[in-house]
């Protein structure tokens, strides 16, 4: 199965996600404290991030979490998308305070 | 105690992204039993134990969440009485015609401070749950395929006015209330048990801004044992767990929380205590709920995901 590699734009941070592993998966995994696992489903929105570049697939998602517009913007759920290619995305709402917002890096190197 | 009035939960409709992820895990995973499809499209569930035709409905759409949550009444006249008192209250009731639901006879549909829609209806087809009347054997195949609850249980439901959803529930439907969570002030209640019978509750809510918003709903099993055979299940099929196997200090009940395909959060649990309406309420302090184990017992920890992760 092809691995990619995420950054995150604002930090600059890389993590590995098999293309048949959801991008929050790919996050989880390793292990940093405070990446927002919600329902992993599509359907409680907090996992929100924004991808800047990058192809992916999409499994269904929650549009009281997605709108039209988010989608046009490529505002999606980390747990329902997975790379078909590199990916850099932005992180936003909770995702956003987690990743950036005062948490230990510690865990994250890769 | 004497059943009458508002007898029981009886269905609950829950959205999900994908209708054939969602029957799968619903009656492969989960072990309901499939009971029928309607025109619309909507898939008809129920656990293998009870007796009326549905009490699970999946319908596909483009948002999670929950429809609607019906409670099952004695009668007929039961029913019309509630409409009436429901109305004298202030409350706009609606009348969905016997049959728009599968088996299902007519419904009393109103929508609550919180938000939500509530259903009462009196009649539903009585398919039975396997077994004989007469005679019969303790238990069937249905009962060992999946994690197999035995019942729907009761659900919790996020909105605004909590205080005003209590009001109506024990002064209009005669529910009474079994525990709550005082709000971090101490002046309010954060969190609200609630039971129409001999349960510990039969639906709950919790003080959230926006209305609408389903918690979990809750399955019924019969032991200990069954709650970690049910883990095991759901690791087994990648089912994403939220908490749990624990005890919750509120209730007592014994659970796992988890979410299903679409991110609705369901609940396999067993035990509790049974209350008695004339029993004072059990009170948890805002702290209590997590440092005090009111949602995790042995963990004594508020998890996050409780008071943020809804569909």
């Amino acid at each position: 199965m092809p691995s990619f590699e995420i950054r995150i734009s604002e930090s600059g941070e890389c993590f590995p996600c098999d293309s048949g592993q959801s991008v929050l998966e790919g996050m989880a995994r390793l292990g940093r404290r405070g990446i927002p696992l919600g329902c992993r489903g599509g359907g409680c929105g907090v996992c929100k991030v924004e991808v800047v570049s990058g192809r992916f697939e999409r499994k269904a998602m929650s549009r009281s979490h997605v709108s039209e517009e988010d989608e046009a913007l490529g505002r999606v759920l980390a747990c329902r998308i997975f790379p078909a290619s590199d990916l850099e995305l932005k992180v936003i709402g909770s995702m956003r305070r987690a990743v950036l917002g005062g948490e230990s890096p510690k865990g994250f190197e890769k | 105690m004497a059943m009458t009035g508002v007898l029981r939960p009886g269905h609950a409709q829950v959205r999900v992204l994908d209708l054939e992820e969602g029957v799968k895990f619903y009656r492969d995973v989960l072990g309901l039993v499939e009971t029928g499809r309607d025109a619309q499209g909507r898939v008809y569930l129920k656990c293998w134990d009870e007796r009326d035709h549905n009490s699970v409905i999946l319908r596909q759409a483009d948002r999670a969440g929950i429809d609607f949550f019906a409670f099952k009444v004695l009668d007929k006249a039961t029913l019309e009485k509630l409409d009436s008192d429901l109305r004298a209250y202030g409350v706009a009731t609606e009348r969905i015609p016997a049959g728009e639901m599968l088996a299902t006879g007519e419904r009393v549909r109103f929508e609550i401070p919180s938000g939500h829609k509530i259903e009462l209806y009196a009649e539903k087809n009585q398919v039975g749950n396997g077994l004989q009347v007469l005679n019969p054997a303790p238990w069937t195949p249905a009962s060992e395929k999946g994690v197999a609850p035995v019942r729907l249980d009761h659900t919790l439901l996020y909105g605004p006015n909590i205080a005003a959803v209590q009001k109506l529930f024990t002064e209009v439907l005669g529910f009474y209330l079994v525990e709550r969570v005082l709000t971090p002030d101490g002046n309010g209640n954060a969190a609200i048990w609630l039971s129409c019978s001999h349960k510990v509750h039969d639906i709950a809510f919790v003080e959230h801004p926006e209305p609408g918003k389903l918690h979990h709903v809750s399955f019924m099993l019969e032991s200990w044992e069954e709650v970690l055979r049910a883990a095991d299940i759901m690791a087994m099929n990648n089912v994403p767990l939220d908490i749990g196997p624990t005890r919750h200090g509120v209730t007592r009940g014994c659970t796992i929380y988890a979410w299903d395909p679409s991110g609705n959060r369901f609940e396999t649990f067993m035990g509790g205590y049974q209350p008695y309406p004339d029993y004072e309420p059990t009170t948890w302090t805002f702290d209590g709920l997590g440092a005090g184990g009111g949602l995790d017992y042995p963990q004594r920890k508020l998890h996050e995901t409780f008071l943020t992760v809804v569909s």
